[in-house]
């Protein structure tokens, strides 16, 4: 898949008081993908998405939106983009119908009364909308914003921290319309707290850490290459000592014995040495265990590790 | 110019004006009918005559500028402070629309505002005082130009403004007391030479007189010192709220 959408090329952005949140960032998202962008806080996530949306003006480097220069071409760039941000800011004496029409004219389209009803439909809000914003939970509030960025029918739709403090079950709900969007073919950008939800939904990650992309890397192939696995075998009798014959570093004999845990990534098996000439080995060794089970780190894992190893 | 944005924050604008009827349109109006209830009827029966008009009616201009100076700052400060105020500027920032159509529909809103407003309380004056209007075409032209000027300064108070306080700052302590002591309750005919000099130097005397030379014909300045003077304002306040969008001032860091 090589269709980018948006490019970002060597972008700088140094706030007027000297602090630098970007760093020579260069990032290609491509067409219809949803790409997950991870980063402690004050990494650079949110003024990464402001200065695409036009939001933050850029001190170096250039964006480019299917095409279209941001800053140039600002009105075809941003007619393609909806913005979902991290605060629920809206107005609060508005109604739910007034508000989301009133983003759709904002971004220069004709009224399309059956369009908004299909989108307040689609987040549940179809019964909310003679509602006044300031009479809806925070979670609702939530699915408005993400129903105002769908109001003129994005390309592309940012989402920055969609699920902060949205309870459990509204927070599958809103993956489920995500996943309906981008069957639609929508492209996504999510920055997220939640490593689940970019395990969950992300084709692709980005770990963003002070200011510079640390790395890129579709999420299969990330966790395959940095998401170590753990097999322990529970061991019918203790050993004292590991045999001579299964000595190696990925393999450790816990302290009472019962227990040996061996640790592997996607290499020991590319080398011809893994879980299964493990357990030859341990045949041949006449070590015989009753139980097992095995462990997979989590995308939380590899982030942790990644940005602790940057620091 | 996409039209569609500028309706959107136009028909916005002035929903929140019928959200906040009270505030938005009867309290100005009750507020001005106090002041011809006690500078017109109370006090004014016993001053006499001003360049042939009675006093009553000589203010009624005066009121009707006052109330659209502070009204036209009010509510263009308001309009785009709030969305400042309460992080939904990020819509307006992030959508395809030049600040042309985001100038015009906010200043066009609360343009309309105080024009309305300035015709409510033309008709409620005529309750309290005879009034004739000497040159229509040219008091039209005054009231479309101040509101829109006036819009226009409010709007660059909006942004400026980082807080309510501020927001008040301006129409209270500087727009009040320029348009008291420009003319709009006396000529300043009436005042020693020595004020009459000082209060040329205050910009609302020249919208004052020229208002009202378009009721009775009278003026403290000529016509053309007053039409510089709203032009002069007018390109003034453009100019500013163009660098504002050029630099990003208080919007764009």
């Amino acid at each position: 898949m090589n269709d980018p959408i948006i490019t970002i090329d060597g972008l700088n952005k140094t706030y007027e008081g000297g602090f630098q949140a970007l760093t020579r960032v260069d990032l290609t998202i491509q067409r219809g993908e949803i790409f997950a962008l991870l980063g402690p806080n004050g990494a650079g996530k949110t003024t990464l998405i402001s200065v695409v949306c036009g939001l933050v003006n850029p001190s170096e480097g250039h964006v480019t939106v299917d095409g279209f220069d941001s800053v140039r071409d600002y009105r075809q760039a941003r007619e393609r983009i909806g913005l979902v941000p991290q605060e629920l800011t809206n107005e609060a004496f508005e109604t739910v119908w007034n508000t989301v029409s009133f983003s759709r004219g904002l971004f220069g389209k004709s009224p399309n009364p059956a369009h908004i009803e299909k989108v307040l439909k689609s987040l549940s809000l179809w019964d909310k909308r003679h509602n006044r914003l300031m009479t809806l939970s925070g979670g609702m509030k939530r699915r408005v914003l993400i129903a105002k960025a769908l109001s003129h029918e994005p390309r592309i739709l940012f989402l920055d921290e969609p699920t902060a403090g949205v309870d459990v079950e509204l927070r599958r709900d809103m993956w489920n319309v995500v996943r309906g969007l981008r069957d639609d073919g929508v492209t996504i950008i999510l920055t997220t707290h939640y490593i689940e939800e970019a395990e969950e939904m992300a084709d692709r990650i980005g770990v963003i850490n002070r200011g510079e992309i640390v790395l890129v890397e579709e999420k299969a192939a990330l966790m395959k290459k940095l998401g170590s696995k753990q097999l322990t075998l529970q061991l019918h009798s203790p050993l004292a000592e590991l045999p001579p014959s299964l000595a190696q570093d990925e393999l450790s004999l816990t302290a009472d014995g019962f227990e040996l845990v061996y640790t592997y990534d996607g290499r020991q098996e590319e080398e011809g040495r893994g879980i299964s000439t493990l357990l030859t080995q341990l045949e041949q060794a006449g070590i015989s265990f009753k139980d097992l089970h095995t462990r997979q780190s989590s995308l939380e894992d590899i982030f942790v590790d990644l940005v602790k190893e940057r620091s | 110019m996409n039209l569609y944005p500028v309706r959107a924050i136009y028909m916005a604008e002035m929903a929140r004006t019928r959200r906040t009827l009270l505030q938005s349109v009867v309290s100005p109006v009750i507020s001005t009918s106090l002041y011809f209830v006690v500078f017109g009827a109370a006090i004014g029966s016993r001053i006499s005559e001003i360049g042939g008009v009675s006093y009553g009616a000589f203010i009624v201009p005066g009121l009707i500028m006052l109330m659209l100076l502070t009204q036209s700052v009010s509510n263009a400060s308001f309009g785009i402070f709030f969305p400042k105020f309460s992080g939904s500027i990020y819509e307006i920032l992030s959508a395809p629309i030049s600040y042309l159509e985001i100038v015009v529909g906010y200043v066009g809103a609360a343009a309309s505002k105080s024009i309305l407003l300035g015709l409510i309380i033309l008709g409620t004056s005529s309750f309290f005082v005879p009034l004739e209007i000497a040159h229509p075409f040219w008091m039209l032209t005054f009231l479309v130009l101040t509101a829109v000027t006036f819009s226009l300064l409010g709007f660059i108070i909006g942004i400026w403004a980082d807080g309510f306080d501020k927001l008040q700052l301006v129409p209270l302590l500087v727009i009040t007391p320029l348009t008291f002591l420009g003319g709009s309750f006396y000529s300043i005919d009436m005042l020693p030479p020595f004020w009459q000099s000082v209060t040329l130097a205050n910009p609302v005397v020249y919208l004052v007189s020229g208002f009202r030379w378009s009721f009775y014909g009278i003026s403290d300045v000529s016509l053309g010192a007053s039409v510089a003077m709203i032009l002069f304002f007018l390109a003034a306040s453009l100019a500013t709220i163009a660098w504002i969008f050029r630099t990003g001032y208080r919007l764009k860091p």
